[in-house]
């Protein structure tokens, strides 16, 4: 019988609740394991519970260096979807939305996922002619994907403004109706869980502070809870990738760490059901379970490391929050927040061997990582097992901005800021 | 976050334009060193601390700037004239032309 179910709430309901292990274990690291996962946010734990599940590795540790899912697992805007227009992108996401599909199943734990679709809005003919393309496009490939007219995206959302004297009027919209959102701290809890289950060591309040080297080879790396060896040491640090990858004397990367924004209002009735996002800015809002409308827009647009923004860039999502809702200006905002994003030159991940031997680097989710965790935690468990990328992820390597091999979702071209 | 422009003084962030990593060398124009164009175009140091930065003051002077900005404390240490620059005079200069 599974460990959380409703007997098991039963059962611990009627004895005071005194069944209930700890959802993971805390131990001391051990000297040396099959591979160290550094980082514990949701792609760490991921890649953790596919190396244990899909290949049978469970001697592994995952070094977190404050508490688990710190980082941007529990910053992002919660949004999950699959829209993509490049082929590689799309099998990819694709791959993650399925398994988004069968995960509170698969992890024993309720991850909240909620499929209550995602709709980019088209403010112009030629902007829903190219959302009329990425449809067909994703479709070709096996998503969901549907237009929407503005009588259609009414009925939807009754509290957005879709009539002609709107500041930018709504011509339509992309619906993929599959896409959705999910509470993104039981992701990193529901995967931290089932992973210590199969054995895999979480190792909390575990900085690693350098590599441990044979020759040009990784073997290990040295943390604030001493030495560790390993095999294979992997690398899932989203925000500070550059920090750790300078450890191991990896001087440049094509990434530059950037300071993206989110902010959360009170608490309202039910506002919108779905996922919007704006078409004549950058600005994508939500509604959690527990009422707060969750909203995000454009980075700060300049190198940043320090988990918090400016107010430019607050007073433009406003702005943009109050074009598409005139009637949210009442709304007090409760919390506004930032994470680090690993902006990439092309706007796409880097999932990959090397770039030393014994490492292994996933990377550069810019900000759209949280949509991936499951698929970027189970491509790079294969990558680490066999060696090499599955092929879902061989398009995401390290080398692609020297080959030319690009994948450049917007066509922006290498100015991370604006991807 | 203030940025001190030497032309006009202290001004809002929002004034600027971010043009990116002030750190990088671009080769010749006719260099056919494809590791030095591609370390150029791709690659960042992308420091957490001092981080040499070029800025345009584009909604005052329209002066570029090289700024030496904190990336973990957005602390600006020093903002100069991109034009007096010598180690990396001919981005300066091509951004000051047009």
């Amino acid at each position: 019988m599974a460990e959380y179910s409703a007997f098991a709430l039963i059962r611990n309901a009627l004895n005071g609740n005194k069944d209930w292990k700890p959802a993971w274990r805390k131990p001391e690291p051990k000297a040396s394991y099959d591979v160290i996962v550094i980082g514990g946010g949701g792609h760490g734990l991921s890649t953790a519970y596919y190396l244990a599940k899909e290949h049978g590795i469970t001697n592994v540790a995952v070094l977190e260096k404050g508490w688990l899912g710190s980082g941007n697992v529990g910053r992002n805007t919660t949004a999950v979807r699959s829209n993509y227009l490049l082929p590689a992108n799309t099998r990819f996401y694709e791959h993650s939305m399925k398994l988004w599909e069968g995960l509170s199943h698969d992890l024993n734990y309720n991850v909240m996922f909620s499929q209550r679709g995602c709709l980019n809005l088209a403010h112009t003919p030629a902007q829903l002619d190219d959302y009329a393309r990425r449809g067909n496009a994703m479709r070709h490939q096996g998503v969901d994907a549907e237009l929407m007219t503005p009588a259609e995206i009414s009925r939807l959302i009754p509290a957005m403004d879709v009539s002609r004297d709107a500041r930018f009027p709504v011509y339509g919209g992309l619906m993929q109706p599959r896409a959705g959102t999910a509470r993104h701290d039981a992701v990193a809890w529901g995967y931290a869980r089932a992973a210590d289950r199969r054995g895999v060591d979480i190792v909390e309040n575990c900085e690693v502070t350098g590599f441990l080297h044979e020759g040009k080879r990784i073997v290990g790396v040295t943390t604030t809870r001493g030495d560790i060896r390993a095999k294979k040491v992997a690398v899932t640090v989203a925000g500070s990738t550059g920090r750790v990858m300078q450890m191991a004397g990896i001087e440049r990367l094509p990434i530059e760490s950037h300071v993206l924004q989110a902010f959360v209002t009170e608490s309202l009735k039910p506002f919108i059901n779905t996922v919007v996002t704006f078409g004549m800015g950058h600005f994508y809002m939500s509604q959690s379970d527990k009422g707060g409308l969750i909203y995000g827009g454009d980075l700060d647009g300049y190198n940043s490391y320090a988990q918090r923004g400016n107010l430019p860039v607050v007073e433009e999502v406003m702005a943009e929050m109050l074009a598409l809702f005139p009637s949210l200006a009442p709304a007090r905002v409760l919390r506004s927040w930032g994470g680090v994003c690993d902006m990439t030159m092309d706007g796409s991940p880097i999932i990959t061997t090397g770039p030393l031997p014994g490492m292994y680097l996933n990377c550069g989710w810019c900000y759209g990582g949280f949509k991936a965790t499951p698929a970027s935690g189970w491509c790079f468990a294969h990558t680490i097992a066999k060696d090499e990328p599955h092929e879902l992820n061989a398009a995401f390597t390290l080398d692609r901005f020297h080959r030319g091999a690009l994948i450049d979702e917007k066509g922006q071209g290498a100015t991370p800021r604006l991807h | 976050m203030l940025i001190t422009c030497p032309y006009c003084g202290p001004r809002d962030v929002s004034e600027f334009t971010y043009q990116g990593d002030g750190n990088r060398q671009r080769p010749a124009p006719a260099s056919q060193n494809l590791d030095a164009w591609n370390e150029y175009v791709y690659e960042r140091l992308n420091p957490a601390g001092d981080h040499n930065e070029v800025w345009q003051h584009s909604g005052g002077c329209r002066s570029h700037l090289r700024v030496v900005r904190n990336t973990l404390t957005h602390e600006i240490s020093s903002v100069a004239f991109a034009r007096g620059h010598v180690a990396h005079r001919s981005p300066a200069k091509r951004g000051t032309k047009t």
